[in-house]
């Protein structure tokens, strides 16, 4: 029994040990161990006040702009191949929920022509699936694989993009990850600390920032209706008209007719930075790439005299005519203020999102209420510490102590066990730490009532230990798989907080096994070992 | 100390009662909700806006409301957290389109109806870098010269100690002559740019409807995976009947919960739901300890029947029984008066399923597996079947559970 209870011990001292070192880590002196404390013990967003936002991805309209872009390629194809038709275009769904249901629809094909048409769609469009309509119309959607895999890099490319904006933006330990299932939601967590007015964040995050720098074919008009007019209602080919943006104080629209097919894009860039025209007015500057200002300067050198629209998100930031050869230079015009400009430098810099993004949810602890909430939370938990202890005290007497010290260990534990696994502490997290100490307790009584039973069946005091642990023990084991099996489900449906509590009172039951059986047997074996004979035990 | 030693209370003939009780109670939680149309559910399964304003004096309610009215569309509401002066001023949402609005309104009106002095810096709701920028100039012309750094570091300090010390809300610019770095003359300055609102924004919760709709989901079948999770485990280690009276109490308790709540017209959160999860494991832990011990009993006593041996059980683990839910009471009240607002909605959904969880797995769970006993005893002696019944029945229930227990 002497060397069984030593044995234990070793196991208790290195497990103390450790915990203890995954909480303060290696210290050389006391300041050192408040650093670490604070690195190792992580707050949660609702503790150390930070926004929190739920974004969706609007990924019917990658898929749209991929589907746009097959039909030009289409059209050309067909054309090329000398496959006649009437209509070629696609439908419009406007909600993310739909993108599974974009198709290409196809009108007007002779039906002597089937044959090729479909030989032309599985050798140049591979992606597709051709159905037929009927005789002569045909209707094209992309292959599930496809669709799944443009859905999900859209999303990825979206994180990547968030990630560089926050990113150039200073703040620290931002938390930027998909939410919920990728196929299926196509939501993007963004958890940002300390900050508590998202308002500029989310105008930044938010700007899907695809520049066009494209040439304009026609304009300007006054209005929409004008334009489709002076064509007869059909667009020439290859073109597309788009709004200017309007200024403040300015009264009525501007359209532009546009070529398609820009003759540079964001992707050309290789800096953007604000800085201020000749008149003293906030503009961005942009400088190209080499490629870019090859093609820019071919272009400009070729079109001199003719006008540039520079669009932004789909709309007419401004639209100079060409005076020189400009090599890799450019300027976006427009800027309220330095802010604005910058900001706009910056969402250049980072790159284009591949899709717009929606805002889900919004929430925004002030870092007062943080503070507030850690006091409450500590007062609530050392209360409750308290009174557990004093009732195990006072009903159980000396093996109240023994209930005592297991408890504590198992806040150490919990603790250390937190900061290994790198989780953050929650709001929710400190009250599912407080309640696993009343349930933590219950693992004890179960032992100790069970004991008291034995001892007054008449067995002795250590046959009635050992038969009280192991009795106890199978009750122990069924108790806490139920309440893993919860907390399992509530980490899987949970979010943010709800999961912060599951996975404390997990831990906290973890431990709850070791401390309550394993430890508490060892303070009773060490105890009825120092006794001679061990004739009688407080409880 | 003992409270219980060996108790001998009858607990079968009880039951009855008890579940009189419990059925009384699950009408009264059933009749609330369909009265009041289903539970209230938070801003969390709703959508909505909510921001959480924290004043200085008593919050004026009504001058709040009137200000807002008209202003903001959909309905408003006021709530006032009792002790705290602090509002949670709500409204609703219905497309995403309109995230910011509300809150932008609600806050451009508050500011508007009880900033005292306009154009001002309000230092009760500004952050770290605002508070730089608009003290870099003011602080130059007054003679107190600071590099970039110092200065970012006397903002940090200010800010810090109004959210950590004074709770987010100064009641004079002379209190932050305790930050240290804030020399007179840096007093001066402050009070000549600065004014200081009555109120202080502390949270913002904005759920669209979209986000709404699948947590709720999510909540629901969150409970409805774990009660299943929980019903395939007591039926492998137990038996069947016993998986279905764990299932019934937990259940019950969640709705008596749930009842309370609507009775009470609190609001059913996500931390709520997470509160009621918890206590359906917390009602099925307790339900546990009896039925282990009745199968643990049925190995030694099988030779009588089993509404004898369940009651011998109950009696026995009482003391265990009143004991956990005593602690666990404790660290739950501690919880319910100081953990503050947040955690008070969490801490009544365990103070009522701790009661009611502690209650149910002796009353409905226990009287479950005897009611479905001797129903089927009933029924073989109506069938007509040999006497000696009950020894048979416990003997082959002994037998079952005890394969299962190795």
């Amino acid at each position: 029994m002497k060397r069984s209870v030593r044995a234990r011990a070793i196991v208790i001292a290195v497990v103390l040990l450790l915990s203890v070192l995954g909480l303060t880590g290696l210290p050389r002196s006391v300041e050192q161990v408040k650093a670490n404390l604070r690195r190792n013990i992580r707050l949660g967003l609702d503790l150390r006040g930070g926004t929190h936002l739920i974004l969706q991805v609007r990924v019917h309209e990658a898929v749209k702009a991929r589907a746009d872009m097959t039909i030009e390629s289409l059209r050309q194809e067909l054309r090329r191949a000398g496959i006649e038709f009437s209509q070629l275009e696609r439908n419009d769904p406007q909600r993310v929920e739909e993108a599974d249901s974009i198709a290409i629809y196809l009108r007007g094909v002779p039906s002597a022509r089937a044959g090729d048409l479909r030989q032309l769609i599985t050798q140049r469009f591979p992606m597709w699936v051709l159905t037929a309509i009927s005789d002569t119309d045909y209707r094209l959607t992309m292959r599930p694989s496809e669709l799944l895999a443009l859905k999900r890099e859209t999303v990825e490319r979206t994180i990547r993009t968030l990630e560089r904006r926050i990113n150039a933006l200073g703040l620290t330990e931002p938390v930027i990850q998909q939410h919920g299932a990728a196929e299926s939601t196509y939501q993007i967590l963004v958890q940002l600390p300390g900050v508590d007015d998202p308002a500029r964040v989310k105008q930044i995050m938010g700007t899907t920032a695809v520049l066009e720098v494209s040439e304009v074919k026609d304009g300007p008009f006054s209005s929409r209706e004008q334009a489709l007019a002076k064509y007869g209602g059909v667009l020439p080919l290859n073109t597309k008209l788009v709004p200017e943006m309007r200024r403040a104080g300015e009264a009525g629209e501007t359209w532009w007719l546009v070529s398609r097919v820009p003759v540079i894009t964001g992707e050309d860039l290789r800096m953007a930075r604000p800085s201020r025209d000749e008149f003293g007015k906030w503009e961005t500057d942009f400088t190209l790439g080499p490629d870019g200002a090859r093609r820019f300067a071919q272009h400009t050198e070729r079109n001199i005299g003719n006008r540039l629209a520079i669009i932004l998100d789909n709309q007419v930031r401004s639209a100079p005519v060409i005076q020189s050869r400009i090599e890799d230079q450019g300027r976006i015009t427009g800027a309220a203020n330095e802010q604005d400009a910058a900001d706009l430098a910056l969402v250049l810099q980072s790159g284009s999102l591949p899709a717009g993004i929606d805002y889900l949810e919004e929430r925004t602890i002030g870092p007062s209420l943080g503070s507030d909430s850690i006091r409450q939370g500590l007062s609530a938990a050392v209360l409750g510490l308290i009174l557990v202890a004093a009732i195990m005290l006072v009903y159980y007497k000396a093996s109240g102590i023994n209930a005592i010290v297991a408890l504590l260990m198992n806040g150490l534990i919990t603790l250390a066990a937190l900061s290994y696994f790198g989780a953050v502490w929650t709001l929710p997290g400190i009250a599912g730490f407080v309640l696993s100490l009343g349930m933590a307790v219950d693992s004890n009584i179960l032992i100790f009532e069970r004991i008291r039973e034995e001892l007054r069946a008449g067995k002795g005091v250590i046959a009635a230990v050992d038969a009280g642990f192991d009795r106890a023990f199978i009750t122990i084991v069924d108790t806490h798989v139920v309440t893993v099996v919860s907390c399992a489900f509530l980490f899987m449906f949970g979010t943010g907080p709800v999961r912060g509590f599951a996975v404390t009172l997990v831990i906290g039951l973890i431990a709850n096994v070791f401390t309550a059986v394993f430890v508490s047997r060892t303070i009773f074996n060490w105890v009825l070992f120092r006794q001679r004979e061990a004739v009688s035990i407080s409880i | 100390m003992e409270l219980f030693r060996e108790p001998k209370i009858n607990w079968i003939r009880l039951m009855p009662l008890g579940a009189a009780l419990s059925l009384a109670l699950t009408l009264a939680s059933v009749l609330s909700l369909v009265l009041k149309g289903g539970p209230r559910w938070g801003i969390d399964f709703r959508g909505g806006t909510l921001v959480y304003v924290k004043f200085r004096q008593q919050p004026p309610l009504d001058q709040i409301r009137r200000a807002l009215m008209g202003r903001v569309p959909g309905e408003i509401t006021v709530q006032e957290i009792t002790g705290a002066r602090e509002v949670i001023i709500g409204t609703e949402m219905r497309s995403e389109q309109e995230l910011d609005r509300a809150r932008r309104i609600i806050t451009e009106t508050l500011a508007e109806r009880f900033a005292p002095e306009k154009g001002k810096l309000d230092l009760n709701n500004v952050g770290r870098e605002v508070l730089a920028e608009r003290l870099r100039e003011p602080l130059q012309r007054a003679g107190v010269n600071l590099s970039e750094p110092q200065l970012q570091e006397l903002a940090g300090r200010i800010v810090e100690f109004r959210d950590r010390e004074r709770s987010g809300l100064l009641g004079s610019v002379d209190e932050l002559a305790a930050v240290p770095g804030v020399t007179p003359a840096v007093l001066g300055v402050l009070k000549q740019e600065a004014t200081l609102a009555p109120f202080t924004i502390r949270q913002v919760e904005i759920v669209g409807p979209k986000v709404g709709a699948d947590l709720r989901q999510k909540a629901l079948m969150a409970t409805l995976y774990a009660l299943a999770g929980m019903l395939v485990y007591i039926a492998f280690r137990f038996e069947f009947v016993a998986g279905i009276g764990a299932v019934v109490a937990s259940f019950h308790d969640a709705l008596i919960t749930i009842g309370v709540f609507s009775w009470l017209d609190r609001e059913i959160s996500l931390t709520v739901i997470a509160a009621i999860l918890t206590l359906i494991g917390y009602s099925i832990n307790d339900t546990i300890v009896v039925f282990d011990r009745v199968r643990e009993n049925l190995k030694v006593r099988f030779r009588e029947a089993l509404p004898e041996v369940v009651n011998v059980s109950v009696n026995q683990t009482l003391s265990r029984t009143v004991m956990t839910s005593g602690t666990t009471l404790a660290a739950v009240l501690a919880l319910y008066f100081l953990g503050g607002p947040v955690l008070n909605s969490m801490a009544l959904a365990l103070l009522v399923g701790v009661i009611v969880g502690t209650y149910s797995s002796i009353f409905v769970a226990s009287a479950i597996v005897v009611g479905w006993h001797n129903l089927s005893e009933r029924r073989k002696k109506a069938a007509g079947s040999v006497a000696a019944a009950p020894v048979s029945k416990t003997k082959e229930v002994a037998r079952k559970v005890g394969r299962a227990a190795r």
